[in-house]
């Protein structure tokens, strides 16, 4: 179907130059590829030809950049107002595209986006029953629900930031979902609570798992990222499940999300006994509304399928510092999905400009430079939509090649970690670490933490010190927890000196719960979710202000401002405390033995309050007794 | 012999009469030891809180419970201070006016208040005794009983130390001495309810009925009190408890309408001062359906921990009926001696409460020399203080093994809090079988024969 639409104007185009025969419609699927490409040559008809017709009027230039593109790692903290295509397009619209970045550990960092654009609205009061890109199960939900805005990651492993630099979507361990509902929905919690079964169902997850004691509204730190600026937390809701496993189960599900499946396209690699052998695995959905032009006179659904993961060096790379794709994925790609209108790979050569870290091969001229999380980047650029990147093996497998294995990587601005301490299991103490990593700029975070009702915290223990100062948080939210109904929930805004650790500690005490209330396994602990770390972190590129070297000095007195700072979201570990626990095995003994104790309590008061003292009279023997009955039947008085 | 009784009552209305002689001549020559004795319990007490025990004991979990400790109090006023209500959560569990008494108070100097509660508790049940040791010695003064019981009552000598002895009991007390350094609130609620007894036994009617108001809005288990407060009340007043007869429930009536009332002025005064009824359920919701289930050294939390979820509400409720069923078989039993009901209650209420610590057997515990006389028929004195001391020995040694150590398990601690209830109960019942017992003999004489002239043994039947 898309194919035929895509080629009608290319069958005119042809037929008025040329004036050749109709070719068979027999052919149609076989000769789209290349038609596809044809229409990239043209300058007149292609979307996006910036870096071609560079390209073609630059001829021999050695190194092309791409025409200038808006990355959306960093975008989650506004609507991203994107302009993608001027010209006339279908109403869906559908891209992908993979990242790999090699990271200095000597691991390797492989991200994928799938984006879904559709520009319908789900909230009319018709049935939208037609779907050709966007799933069909996922459109229903939105409809069904009045979801306005709907974030679900499942992660196994925990992102290393201080050795990994900061991930492009980040996520906690464990599932995470947050939704905000469209403010027409009167019963938020009834919708969030079958929202969350049906969503378990889709993904095939324990989502189920989600109810009200572990729901929190957080009144600051996740606010909407697609357009609309409401803000009223009442149809917010943030659940995160940190004990969630993640395995295939849940990755079939996401895969059959995608237009293409996992049979074209970049989704090709997505084999699992591959991606969960690695340090890192993280999947995601997220869906928002979107701006469709930069006016906004209408707005679509974006729909974006992220799947993150990390391999480990040592673990399949057999000690050699190498890396293909065939090698990480045991897959290689031979074309791209044919429903996307664009599907690209960008390998960050940043810190590699002139091959001396590892080489890449084949071999690419395309190259494209963005700013991501504060830092701009330069990426290789394969464009899977062209013929030629396959080459004429017919078939991608990148390979990188290290040569040296050292290099140093920027420390990332902002970094957290957390721990349990104390001893026992009575009382305990939370503490989270935040690093502040910028030589002289001090930047505010928002701290998010949201822990179980069994553990219960003391807000008037906590403190929060940097630089063995302590540090006044200027805004605290904090909602006390209810046993068995809701958890604590804890926001605070920090301002962290430059260069510090700050540290917020917390006292909790450790509760005796129902004995079946408790895990199958008690004495493995109970997961507290990551706390969430929300910050706009003072980017690398405005920090050096003494580059002259790639601007003009009249751009570079003022910081720009749209380059001066960047929305990061760090997650800590989740922590795993452990419990005391009653004796599993015995519920009768007790209940026998503390009812036994009452009763010897009632007994004796009873005895005390209903008898009176009396002389005792010493029973007569059994021999005597005998005897006057037997006197008493002879009529005889007794002995 | 059936016309004794009501001989005695008449008998025993005498003693108001000439109220404040002796106590004036107690307080003049008792001065100098009771001064000793305060000196030494506020040196205790000061010492400990300076040492770093102070921290420890106040997380000790037989010293305070989630309605008394004072880290939940402090807790409290921190969530007022940030705009939450404290009763929006599960940590607060303590009344709306305990929170504003100690929103005003606690800036000052919280150690010298709770030392001052201690003090003033102290006192008021050190003069609480003081009546109470001249009422039992005008009721014994009239010399009316069988001759060969003389010995059964108690000389004006022996009583004299009475007094000095209680508050002794109560000052010195671990029990108490722990429970003020661990600022348990349980301090506050004992001085009520010592309050509350002091103005029954000075016969006034109004302070009675607002200081058990106070103490029942504390928490709930003091309403049992009521009844005999009522019956001391009406003896005082020379009323007979006689259902028929109209001044009888007159009286009720009245007493019952100055509690009701102070209860409904506290009850509205708490929620004017909050503005909302959120302190109800988190009060006595928590008091009576006990979903915090730390470890203390009574009956609930681990019988509830382990307690099949549909029989919850039904054992619930056993439990909970159990503590004020006592109440009116024990009224009617003990309606002639209204002090040692007033004794046996507050046993029963530490015994069977949903959270006990400490504190409260303390309370009763201050009443035992008062009591002295029954010595003589206690029968497992020796085993009821060996079983007490062991298990107060044992409770933070179990409960280290468990909770830090790792080497013993729930069960371990909770054998001891079983143990020390079985204690507890003995203790209780041994009292209260010593004193009927005494009451037996004051009636039929202390010497009794049977028939056929030999010694005779008493037994319940």
């Amino acid at each position: 179907m898309a194919a035929h639409r895509c080629c009608f104007p290319v069958w005119l185009f042809i037929l008025c130059s040329f004036s050749l025969f109709i070719i068979a419609g027999s052919q149609e699927t076989t000769v789209a590829p290349e038609q596809h490409a044809s229409v990239l040559d043209n300058p007149q008809t292609a979307a996006e030809t910036a870096e071609q017709t560079a390209g073609e009027s630059g001829g021999v230039e050695e190194r092309r950049w791409e025409g200038t593109e808006v990355r959306d790692a960093a975008a989650q903290k506004q609507a991203e107002p994107a302009v993608l295509q001027p010209t006339p397009q279908p109403k869906d619209d559908f891209q992908e595209e993979l990242v790999v970045r090699p990271l200095h550990s000597g691991d390797i960092y492989a991200s994928f986006q799938f984006r879904t654009l559709w520009e319908t609205d789900f909230m009319r009061g018709n049935k939208v029953s037609h779907y050709r890109l966007f799933p069909k199960s996922l459109g229903q939900v939105i409809s069904k629900f009045s979801v306005r805005e709907l974030h679900i990651s499942f992660t196994q492993g925990y992102w290393r930031t201080m050795q990994w630099g900061q991930p492009y979507l980040p996520s906690p361990p464990g599932a995470e979902l947050w939704v905000w509902f469209q403010d027409s929905v009167t019963d938020v919690d009834a919708t969030w609570k079958e929202l969350t079964n049906v969503l378990s169902g889709i993904f095939c997850a324990s989502l189920n798992f989600i109810d009200s004691t572990n729901t929190v509204q957080p009144s600051a730190s996740f606010k909407p990222l697609g357009i609309g600026n409401v803000t009223d937390h009442r149809f917010l809701r943030y659940a995160t499940l940190p004990r969630e496993i993640v395995c295939t189960e849940n990755l079939t599900p996401w895969k059959k999300l995608l237009p293409c499946g996992s049979k074209a396209g970049l989704a090709v690699l997505l084999k699992s006994e591959k991606l969960f052998h690695s340090s890192f695995h993280s999947q995601a959905v997220h869906i928002r509304p979107v701006c469709q032009d930069w006016q906004c006179k209408t707005t679509s659904w974006e729909l974006r399928q992220t799947l993150n993961v990390v391999f480990d060096l040592h673990n399949s790379g057999q000690g050699k510092r190498e890396w293909s794709l065939f090698k990480m994925f045991s897959r290689t790609l031979t074309e791209a999905c044919p429903l996307a209108s664009s599907s690209k790979i960008y390998i960050d050569i940043t810190d590699n400009p002139e091959g001396e870290q590892f080489e890449l091969s084949p071999a690419t001229s395309l190259l494209s430079q963005a700013m991501v999380l504060g830092d701009r980047r330069t990426f290789s650029v394969y464009d899977l939509t062209q013929q030629d990147t396959f080459g004429s093996v017919r078939s991608l497998n990148l390979l990188i090649r290290w040569k040296s294995t050292e290099g140093d990587m920027l420390r990332p601005l902002l970094h957290a970690e957390r721990y349990v301490a104390g001893y026992g299991l009575q009382t305990g103490e939370i503490h989270t670490l935040m690093y502040n990593h910028h030589p002289y700029r001090s930047f505010p975070v928002l701290l998010l933490d949201s822990v179980p009702w069994y553990l219960r915290l003391y807000i008037h223990t906590l403190t929060v010190t940097s630089k063995g100062k302590d540090n006044k948080p200027s805004y605290i939210h904090y909602q006390p927890s209810k046993d068995r109904v809701r958890p604590h929930l804890l926001e605070m805004l920090v301002q962290l000196p430059p260069n510090s650790v700050t540290e917020v500690t917390v006292q909790f005490e450790r509760a005796l719960l129902k004995w079946t209330e408790y895990t199958p396994d008690p004495n493995h602990g109970f997961y507290v979710g990551s706390s969430v770390i929300s910050s706009l972190v003072p980017s690398t590129v405005a920090m050096d202000t003494n580059s002259t070297r790639e601007r003009p000095l009249f751009s570079s007195f003022f910081p720009c401002k749209e380059e001066s700072s960047y929305f990061v979201r760090v997650y800590t570990e989740p922590l795993l405390v452990n419990l005391p626990t009653p004796d599993f095995s015995m519920p009768y003994n007790v209940i026998c033995l503390t009812c036994t104790v009452v009763a010897v309590g009632y007994g004796s008061l009873y005895n005390l309050l209903t008898r009176s003292f009396q002389i005792e009279e010493p029973s007569p023997g059994l021999a005597k007794r005998i005897a006057n009955v037997i006197r008493k039947m002879r009529g005889v008085p007794p002995l | 012999m059936s016309g004794l009784p009501g001989f005695l009552i008449d008998d025993r209305l005498h003693f108001p009469s000439c109220p404040s002689q002796g106590g004036q001549r107690f307080l003049v020559e008792m001065a100098a030891p009771l001064t000793l004795l305060l000196v030494l319990a506020v040196t205790i007490r000061a010492a400990l809180f300076r040492s770093s025990l102070a921290e420890l004991i106040a997380e000790r979990v037989e010293v305070v419970s989630p309605i008394t400790a004072w880290k939940r109090v402090v807790e409290g006023l921190a969530l007022l201070d940030l705009g939450v209500s404290p009763y929006s959560g599960d940590v607060f569990h303590e009344t709306p006016l305990i929170i504003y008494l100690f929103h005003f108070v606690v800036d000052y100097a919280e150690i010298t208040f709770m030392l001052d509660i201690k003090t003033t508790l102290t006192f008021t049940d050190l003069s609480l005794m003081l009546f109470q040791f001249r009422k039992q010695k005008f009721a014994l003064e009239a010399d009316r009983y069988p001759l060969d019981c003389l010995e059964l009552i108690r000389s004006p000598k022996e009583m004299y130390y009475i007094p000095l002895k209680v508050a002794m009991f109560y000052l010195l007390n671990p029990f108490t001495i722990l429970s003020c350094v661990a600022k348990s609130t349980c301090g506050l609620n004992n001085a009520v309810v010592a309050l509350f007894i002091f103005s029954t036994i000075k016969g006034n009617t109004l302070l009675s009925a607002i200081f058990l108001c106070l103490a029942t809005y504390q928490s709930i288990y003091p309403l049992t009190l009521c009844a005999p407060a009522m019956l001391y009340l009406m003896q005082r007043q020379y009323i007979p408890v006689n259902f028929r007869r109209a001044s009888f429930w007159w009286f009720i009536a009245q007493y019952l309408f100055m509690y009701l009332g102070s209860l409904f002025v506290l009850i509205c005064l708490s929620f004017f001062l909050l503005g909302s009824w959120d302190y109800m359920p988190s009060v006595y919701g928590f008091i009576l359906s006990v979903p915090d289930l730390t470890p203390n050294i009574g009956l609930f939390w681990y019988f509830f921990a382990e307690m099949f979820e549909h029989f919850r509400l039904f054992f619930l409720c056993v439990f909970q009926i159990n503590v004020f069923f006592y109440t009116i078989p024990l009224s009617v039993k003990l309606k002639e001696h209204p002090v040692f009901l007033i004794f046996m209650q507050l046993a029963v209420i530490s015994i069977f409460k949903s959270y006990p610590t400490v504190g409260d057997i303390a309370l009763y515990m201050a009443f035992l020399p008062v009591w002295s006389h029954l010595y003589r028929f206690l029968r497992n004195t020796f085993l009821v203080s060996c079983v007490l001391l062991a298990c107060s020995t044992l409770f933070p040694v179990l409960w280290h093994l468990w909770i830090y150590a790792g080497s013993a398990n729930s069960n371990f601690y909770y054998a001891i809090t079983l143990l020390f209830n079985v204690a507890q109960i003995l203790l209780v019942s041994d009292y209260f079988y010593a004193f009927l017992r005494r009451e037996h003999h004051l009636t039929y004489g202390l010497y009794l024969k049977r028939k056929d002239g030999s010694e005779a043994t008493l037994v319940l039947k």
